[in-house]
């Protein structure tokens, strides 16, 4: 494992933020938080980071704890974002990558290269509050990756961004993944997770509800839903054991099974009840999921 | 240490190249010129102004005229007394439309008298002149009337020999006294601005970069203490060049002036005795100050989450700095008195006090350097308490910012 953050609490005052959160990132691995706001995503990245120290538990990066030695290593996107407004782009690219050890000849053409892929080369010379939100966005994410980090935490790298700039930087982060880096990100839009990440968690209020692999989270959520489309009366085939709920549709009946074999009852049943038109076992959505886990606890 | 470096240059060039600095050092500069050639200017106007400044005389006796010129002229005041035949009505008409400025009646009866009249009392400045002369040609009309010769009269008009001595060693004759307060007032002005300035850019800069949030980026990057430590060091460095070129423009602008430092104007401000050892103090206490002053100011900056919140933080200190200043400069007539004694070892006024001390009495050693000593421990205190306080306090966001938050901070930072 090369980030191994375990039994990690943080407490601010009688304020529990972050409670006994574990979590295990494999070297060249992409991890997914979701949580609504005030769930300690950010709290835990700033952990991880080394910005505030854990009241118990431990972080550790390949082995060790993370220090301001391993800076040249690490990049971090923060949720609010943070740029010297009166400085030029290019001069603020290159005056935080040497921060992080990098040298000034290097910087320059990883600037220029960067700012190429984004399609913005010509704001290289531009003051940063004059450019817009989603192209501040852009030289945000460079910031963070310009050194080339092999842990890169990017805390809702793609808030307020329009649908075209998402997928260029997605595909951005996709390709800096490939190229060996380990990747932390949060967000609250969760087809960016399931689209991008191999392993996720779900938080609320400081624990982790949900987490593991994408299948495993929707495995261990334990419900899947069939969907039949059929003109017959389908109310009588509730009463199958394993089925949780029914819904009545337009075009038939959607039913929440928590046992898999449930789905071949189901498919059994109904089609000595008529003439079957559309047959489907679905997985939850992580937006189910995420409301099943986190929606519950404050309702 | 490398990123150290690059904070400190990044501190030093991006103010540097500001346009507000650039401005700001050029008019200090030229102002300095301004100054320095006001002797000049001053006779430039003189000259011009003699030409005009004609005093019409209504002389009765027809006599006094040439006599009264004479002692205008030994006063060196460039009145002009030319007779008129006009009469005191015309004349007076002649002050309403503003043709002439004054005029003077001498009469002579049993003794001499006169009478000047000019459009308002303001006038002062040549009224006195002129009853200087006429008091000076009564003395010797007086005199020749007595039967005394021009020896007895110089006798009797000897100045007296006046000479103030002071007892203790430590105090400077009244004479080395107003040749060091001239440098010591301007000496004391530039370390008051340094210290109200630089602190004040360092202050603002730690809040912008809070605000703007990029110092969050910061402080994953390198550590907040050395974030904090170079940036001290770097505008400390800017305000060193600043001083520099300021000095550098005032030493050129007297030299080129062509007024020696001993005549006129600087005599009475008392430039003549420039002793090094007073700059180099200067400079000492300027450096102290401001690493005093920077650090207070760097974790006050630290606690607010908006720029325009700063000023108001940094009000505590700035009465601070007014409380030194004031101190100092009522010291200057009287740097014996008691209480500026006192303020020279308090660590916050000490960089004003103490170096008045310095410049203007006769110190033994030990004093300056204990007031050094404890200046530097109060840095060392401050810098300690200032890290802890500045490692939370940019880490906080929130709509507070008051003094009390500074425990918040350090329970943040200690936390860390």
């Amino acid at each position: 494992m090369a980030l191994h953050v375990k039994q990690v609490t943080k407490k601010f005052g009688d304020f529990t933020a972050v409670d006994d959160l574990s979590l295990s990132i494999e070297e060249g691995g992409m991890h997914g938080f979701l949580g609504a706001n005030g769930a300690g995503k950010t709290t835990t990245f700033r952990m991880i980071l080394g910005l505030l120290d854990p009241t118990h538990g431990t972080v550790r990066w390949k082995g060790k704890p993370i220090t301001y030695a391993s800076s040249p290593d690490i990049g971090y996107l923060p949720e609010e974002r943070g740029l010297y407004p009166k400085m030029k782009v290019e001069e603020q690219l290159i005056y935080l990558a040497q921060l992080r050890k990098m040298t000034k000849v290097d910087a320059k053409r990883e600037t220029a290269a960067w700012l190429e892929r984004f399609e913005v080369p010509h704001y290289s010379q531009k003051k940063v509050e004059e450019l817009s939100k989603g192209n501040q966005q852009k030289i945000q994410l460079i910031a963070s990756l310009l050194h080339k980090p092999s842990l890169l935490i990017l805390d809702e790298p793609f808030s307020g961004l329009d649908p075209v700039n998402v997928e260029m930087l997605k595909k951005a982060i996709l390709d800096f993944q490939k190229q060996g880096a380990t990747i932390v990100f949060s967000s609250h839009r969760m087809d960016h997770v399931e689209e991008l990440c191999d392993e996720m968690s779900i938080l609320d209020r400081g624990k982790v509800v949900a987490g593991g692999s994408i299948r495993e989270v929707k495995r261990s959520f334990g419900k899947l839903k069939v969907r039949l489309n059929m003109d017959a009366d389908l109310s009588r085939l509730s009463e199958i054991e394993g089925v949780d709920h029914f819904t009545k549709t337009k075009e038939g009946a959607l039913f929440q099974i928590t046992e898999e074999n449930a789905a071949q009852v189901l498919l059994k049943k109904a089609m000595e009840l008529g003439t079957l038109r559309h047959f489907a076992v679905e997985e939850p959505s992580l937006e189910e999921i995420f409301i099943a886990k986190v929606g519950k606890t404050h309702a | 240490m490398h990123s150290f470096w690059i904070i400190f240059k990044q501190a030093f060039m991006t103010k540097a190249r500001t346009k507000s600095f650039i401005i700001t050092t050029l008019i200090v500069v030229a102002s300095f010129f301004l100054l320095a050639n006001i002797p000049n200017i001053i006779s430039l106007f003189d000259n011009e102004e003699s030409e005009e400044n004609v005093l019409h005389v209504l002389d009765e006796t027809s006599e006094l005229v040439p006599e009264l010129q004479n002692q205008l002229d030994l006063m060196d005041s460039g009145i002009e007394a030319v007779p008129t035949f006009l009469t005191e009505e015309e004349l007076q008409q002649s002050i309403e439309e503003g043709t002439i400025d004054d005029y003077l009646v001498l009469t002579q009866n049993s003794q001499l008298g006169a009478r000047y009249v000019s459009e308002s009392a303001n006038e002062m400045g040549s009224g006195m002149e002129i009853e200087n002369a006429v008091q000076a040609i009564h003395t010797s009309l007086t005199a020749e009337s007595l039967g005394l010769d021009d020896n007895q009269v110089g006798q009797l008009f000897m100045p007296v020999e006046f000479e103030r001595q002071a007892i203790s060693e430590s105090s400077k004759s009244q004479e080395e006294l107003s040749q060091a307060r001239g440098l010591v007032y301007v000496l004391i002005m530039l370390i008051y601005v340094a210290v109200i300035y630089y602190p004040n850019m360092i202050a603002m800069e730690v809040a912008t970069e809070k605000s703007s949030r990029v110092m969050e980026i910061l402080i994953s990057s390198v550590s907040p203490v050395k974030h904090m430590f170079a940036k001290i060091a770097g505008i400390g460095s800017l305000g060193i060049l600043q001083m520099m070129i300021f000095g550098l423009a005032g030493y050129f602008a007297i030299k080129t002036a062509g007024t020696d430092l001993t005549e006129g104007f600087f005599s009475v401000m008392g430039f003549s005795e420039v002793k090094i050892s007073t700059f180099l103090f200067a400079i000492l206490f300027f450096l102290l100050g401001y690493f005093l002053y920077a650090v207070l100011a760097a974790l006050l900056g630290s606690l607010v989450s908006r720029t325009e919140d700063v000023q108001q933080l940094m009000l505590p200190m700035m009465i601070l700095i007014i409380i030194g200043s004031l101190i100092a400069f009522s010291g200057i007539s009287i740097p014996e008195a008691g209480y500026v004694t006192v303020a020279s070892f308090i660590p916050f006024f000490a960089p004003l006090v103490m170096f008045l001390r310095v410049g203007m009495l006769d110190l033994p050693l030990w004093e300056p350097l204990l007031s050094i000593a404890i200046m530097l421990v109060t840095i060392g205190i401050l810098g300690w308490f200032g890290a802890r306080v500045y490692r939370g306090g940019v880490l906080m966001y929130g709509s507070s910012q008051s003094l009390k938050d500074i425990r918040k901070a350090i329970r943040l930072g200690n936390n860390k």
